[in-house]
């Protein structure tokens, strides 16, 4: 059981991590997608959804073209930081992102879409600055649906597999999460481990999904 | 010259090209702009109100020059000073009367506090009698109360002129009479230009002082009465 904790706590900081940029992003393109009128906004749209149906090892793959070695991203990290990001936790931080990415995209588009136009209009005449128009309008007016899908993608980022195997490995207290744990420890044959493990991770994942149904807006106003 | 406005707007949408194009300028205190729906009313409203950008031609107020396409100038929304009402009010559902009122005299980042009430809110809810629900959220006033609401959140900023959407609209027929009564008596003490658009005859009768018909998006010669 001993082996649980490190790959619990790791997996609660890559999940957390990934929550904190996926906020990030997700509330700026969700906004930009839903107010926003450009060509090949749907494109985008999609594109950002891929993640979500794309079999994880497939993202994986991508991400390793992307920052491996010879990608193009890690070259040039590597050449002007010295950094490597593969078989890292960060690199496990990105994967996860990656892959809740449209867990908050989604949410934080229809919460942006239900909030009424006209108060946004409303605070304009009363003399807001369109910065200002989206802090005091449409993010309190949107933030429950946001944070119904945060809750949704730290489930997902918990239970990450696919792509972090891939991108970061598994290596015991250094990138092996908790879920990639589950799968070692099945295939050394320690069950009891694995049950465990799995009952943890169970358990967490119940409570982000009751929070975030309690959240999630209901279709009223 | 109160309004003086000459613009152009196309809208479209799939299956339906509507052309707003109209001048007008006038000098009365009140302007009403009347016409059957989708003749284009609110859209001159919110032209006027810069919250929509016509293509081609010049709004003016008072002398000052709002939006000239052609030498480029568009003074946004929040500088031009308008008290806007809204046809469905538009009040801020998370916040409480108090803060709606309150809402435009704080320019930062953050929503007036719940119970903060400055001189120019207190003497507002003391017009309109609000005090009793000044602390109520929108969605637990009546119909006149909520319009009372939006009118003294428009009239809170010291604004040039009001612009009213269907201001008795969305109420019921004894209600409507009130409150136009009210806002008659309001607009008479304050003296304040006002652009109003409707589509209710006694609208037009109370309130305009100088009229102007819609239809279609042109503005035709309103018939005689």
């Amino acid at each position: 059981m001993d082996a649980a904790w490190p790959a619990l706590a790791l997996s609660l900081k890559v999940a957390l991590w990934a929550s904190a940029i996926d906020l990030v992003l997700g509330v700026a393109l969700g906004c930009l997608l839903a107010r926003a009128r450009f060509p090949g906004r749907e494109l985008l749209d999609a594109l950002l959804t891929l993640p979500m149906v794309l079999p994880p090892t497939v993202l994986g793959y991508y991400l390793l073209v992307l920052l491996g070695r010879r990608g193009w991203l890690g070259t040039w990290l590597l050449a002007q930081f010295g950094v490597s990001l593969i078989f890292t936790w960060q690199g496990a931080v990105i994967a996860a992102s990656v892959v809740s990415l449209p867990l908050v995209l989604r949410s934080a588009r229809a919460a942006f879409e239900d909030v009424n136009p006209q108060l946004e209009a409303a605070a304009r005449v009363l003399g807001l600055p369109e910065w200002a128009v989206f802090l005091r309008v449409s993010l309190p007016l949107a933030w429950r649906g946001i944070l119904a899908g945060l809750l949704l993608a730290f489930a997902r980022g918990l239970g990450e597999f696919g792509a972090t195997l891939m991108v970061a490995g598994s290596l015991p207290g250094r990138t092996q999460t908790l879920s990639i744990a589950v799968y070692e420890a099945v295939q050394a044959g320690q069950d009891d481990l694995a049950a465990a493990m799995v009952g943890v991770i169970s358990l967490t994942c119940i409570v982000v999904l009751v929070a975030a149904r309690r959240l999630a807006p209901r279709r009223i106003r | 010259m109160n309004f003086d406005v000459a613009i152009a707007k196309t809208l479209t949408t799939p299956g339906r090209r509507f052309e707003l194009d109209l001048r007008f300028a006038t000098d009365a205190r009140w302007t009403v702009v009347h016409g059957p729906s989708g003749a284009g009313k609110s859209l001159l409203l919110q032209a006027v109100a810069g919250l929509v950008r016509p293509e081609r031609g010049r709004i003016a107020f008072g002398g000052a020059v709002l939006f000239d396409a052609a030498a480029g100038v568009d003074v946004p929304a929040r500088a031009r000073r308008f008290g806007y009402v809204f046809q469905d009010y538009a009040l801020f559902p998370q916040l409480n009367v108090r803060q709606n009122i309150a809402f435009g005299l704080q320019r930062g980042a953050f929503n007036p506090r719940r119970d903060a009430c400055p001189p120019a809110v207190r003497h507002w809810l003391a017009a309109f009698e609000l005090e009793a629900v000044a602390g109520q959220r929108p969605h637990q006033l009546s119909g006149g109360q909520r319009q009372r609401v939006a009118l003294a959140r428009a009239l809170v900023g010291e604004p040039v002129a009001l612009l009213l959407d269907e201001p008795f609209a969305a109420l019921d027929p004894d209600l409507r009479a009130r409150m136009r009564d009210e806002l008659q008596g309001l607009l008479e003490r304050i003296s304040l230009p006002m652009l109003m658009i409707t589509h209710d005859a006694e609208d037009i009768a109370r309130f305009g002082q100088a009229r102007l018909r819609l239809e279609g998006g042109r503005p035709v010669e309103a018939p005689a009465g």
